[in-house]
């Protein structure tokens, strides 16, 4: 039996400690102990895309040219704060487009100016038409040619709700 | 001198339901809590109809049916996003870190760098866009500090016609704090209101003009700060958002159960979305309590309340370890032959999910927490509980009664407000 030196199987397995392998004890400067520390806690610092640059290899000649994907949301929704979705009923706008089930896109930031297609409340309903506007007064106009223009009376109760700026439809 | 103030939305959850409503403007509404028990919310109308807060729904029925009252349950998913449509709105229009968002319906802001002559237009148009971009309507109360923009707003929403109320000036302060009535002000409980008026202190105004160190020593701390804040000395700054320390998930049963297993079930759901909201924060907890009751307000009936605390090795956000335990715990506290109407689940002592202390005899699987992140982002793409835990049962029949619940106009395809 030999004596002395390191005995087989004695101690605590390896991998069994805080990193879950086995550790070996290096020389760093002192000034970098925190830093070390805290990249071997976090598990590796995670880079900002930026931060990152590309010392080796060919650059691919797309490169330059990547704008990122295309996103839908921020195509149709410019500001995301002011914008609901409805849904349309009925065939009253039916010339512009906008048939019934279609999802309608609402800004109620935009102002609701002549020529406009806006959501509209009147008497208590959500309605949508073509707003314009003229010396003889303000109409919502149907696209639609079974459907009447409405006026807006002094004293109607009709308020703007927001305008549509664009309209999902399904095909 | 610093500067604050509070936006505090009109009669909110009302206001929501009239954007995609318009037909309720100008009517009474009130809206009511979990299981449709009391009125949490009433419009103008509702008040001027003498409808107190907190009544419970069914006392009232009757009167409110005479009276076209509309009634709602709540709709918390929809009332949220309305919630955060005009917490993002402000935050474009003033930097993040002079915004708190105090509740659902209200947030401080600090204005200390403005240029004051500008400050009541400012908040005028503030007010503007937030009721154009959202529909809802809000007031807005500014002030030295954060408990004198508190009755500034009251101010706003009481007796002005455009919301904004400006309560710099110090003989204005005065004037309104010598008719207010100690009670109403922010921060005084209803205890320290009745210990006040014995000491002969029942207006605002007399709390401001006492010797701070007087009611330090013979209320508390907390008042003495309020007296320093009503003298424009501002003790309170805007608190910042940091994680919940706890996270508490518990509802009435929309009926009363005595069986184990459909109790079970609503533990179940309840610990499911308690992970959830924990993963969310990224945090996982090292405790968890459970609790039972049956109905206080069911006086005849007997009476059982029970609760059990565990503790575990390791922190942990792993639901399926969450549900087992709160299922043990429930079991343990659990008795035959009462009428429950109540359970629940809290997480509390949450740690951080990239702290991870090593134990000895527990090894963390990693992979448990890649199985958590894939059920989170299925739910949320494909639509809360695509994916449920057995557990959870699939009859719920003691699940929240929402009688009236209007359409989630703003966060459900299905249920998208009608234009014709």
């Amino acid at each position: 039996m030999t004596r002395g030196g390191a005995r087989l199987g004695a101690g605590r397995p390896k991998g069994q400690g805080k990193y879950k392998e086995s550790t070996k004890p290096i020389r760093i400067p002192k000034s970098m102990i925190q830093e070390v520390l805290k990249y071997i806690e976090t598990n590796g610092y995670h880079l900002p895309l930026y931060a990152s640059v590309v010392q080796a290899g060919f650059p691919s000649p797309a490169d330059d040219y990547i704008e990122g994907e295309l996103d839908l949301n921020k195509h149709l929704i410019k500001h995301p704060t002011a914008t609901f979705f409805v849904r349309s009923a009925g065939q009253s706008m039916i010339k512009s487009g906008i048939h019934h089930g279609d999802i309608l896109v609402v800004d109620r930031s935009l102002e609701p100016i002549h020529g406009k297609i806006v959501i509209a409340a009147i008497d208590g309903q959500l309605t949508v038409k073509r707003l314009h506007k003229s010396s003889k007064g303000t109409y919502l106009m149907p696209e639609n040619d079974e459907y009447e223009p409405i006026k807006i009376e002094e004293n109607n109760e009709v308020v703007i709700w927001g305008v549509v700026t664009n309209v999902l439809h399904e095909v | 001198m610093t500067l604050f103030a509070l936006i505090d939305c009109n009669n909110f959850y009302a206001s929501c339901e009239r954007v995609f409503n318009p037909d309720l403007i100008g009517k009474p509404i009130i809206v009511l809590s979990n299981n449709d028990g009391c009125v949490i919310a009433r419009s103008n109308e509702a008040k001027a109809l003498g409808i107190p807060m907190g009544a419970p729904y069914y006392q009232h029925k009757t009167f409110m049916e005479k009276n076209n009252v509309k009634v709602f349950s709540s709709n918390y998913q929809f009332y949220g996003d309305m919630s955060q449509r005009i917490m993002r709105s402000l935050s474009m229009m003033i930097p993040s870190q002079d915004l708190e968002v105090y509740s659902i319906d209200e947030a401080f802001l600090r204005l200390d760098g403005f240029a004051t002559q500008d400050l009541f237009n400012w908040a005028l148009q503030v007010r503007n866009k937030i009721l154009q971009w959202t529909g809802i309507p809000t007031s807005i109360g500014i002030a030295p500090t954060k408990t004198l923009s508190k009755i500034a707003n009251q101010m706003a929403k009481k007796n002005t016609q455009d919301g904004v109320f400006d309560l710099r000036d110090s003989d204005l302060q005065e004037h309104i704090m010598s008719d207010l009535p100690i009670e109403e002000l922010w921060g005084i409980s209803h205890n320290w209101g009745k210990k006040l008026r014995s000491l002969g202190i029942s207006t605002a105004l007399q709390l401001r003009d006492t010797d701070p160190k007087f009611i330090q020593k013979n209320l508390s701390v907390v008042v003495e700060r309020i007296i320093y804040e009503l003298q424009g000395l501002s003790c309170l700054n805007l608190e910042k958002q940091s994680p919940k320390k706890s996270i508490m998930t518990s509802k009435s049963f929309g009926i009363s159960l005595n069986e184990l297993e459909p109790i079970e079930q609503a533990l179940s759901t309840y610990g499911v979305r308690a992970c959830e909201k924990l993963r969310q924060q990224k945090s996982k907890t090292k405790g968890i309590y459970v609790f039972l009751q049956t109905s206080p307000f069911r006086e005849n009936q007997s009476q059982y309340r029970n609760s059990l605390t565990f503790v575990f090795d390791l922190p942990t956000s792993d639901t399926a370890v969450i549900i087992r335990t709160a299922k043990r715990l429930l079991k343990q506290i659990y008795k035959n032959g009462y009428h429950y109407n109540k359970c629940g689940i809290m997480l509390f002592d949450l740690v951080s999910e990239d702290y991870q202390q090593g134990h000895f005899f527990t090894i963390q699987d990693p992979l448990r927490d890649r199985l958590m992140a894939t059920i989170d982002i299925i739910n949320k793409s494909m639509g809360p509980e695509t994916i449920f835990y057995a557990a959870q049962g699939v009859k719920h029949d003691w699940k929240m009664r929402r009688n009236k619940l209007s359409p989630r106009y703003t966060t459900n395809w299905e249920e998208l407000v009608k234009v014709y």
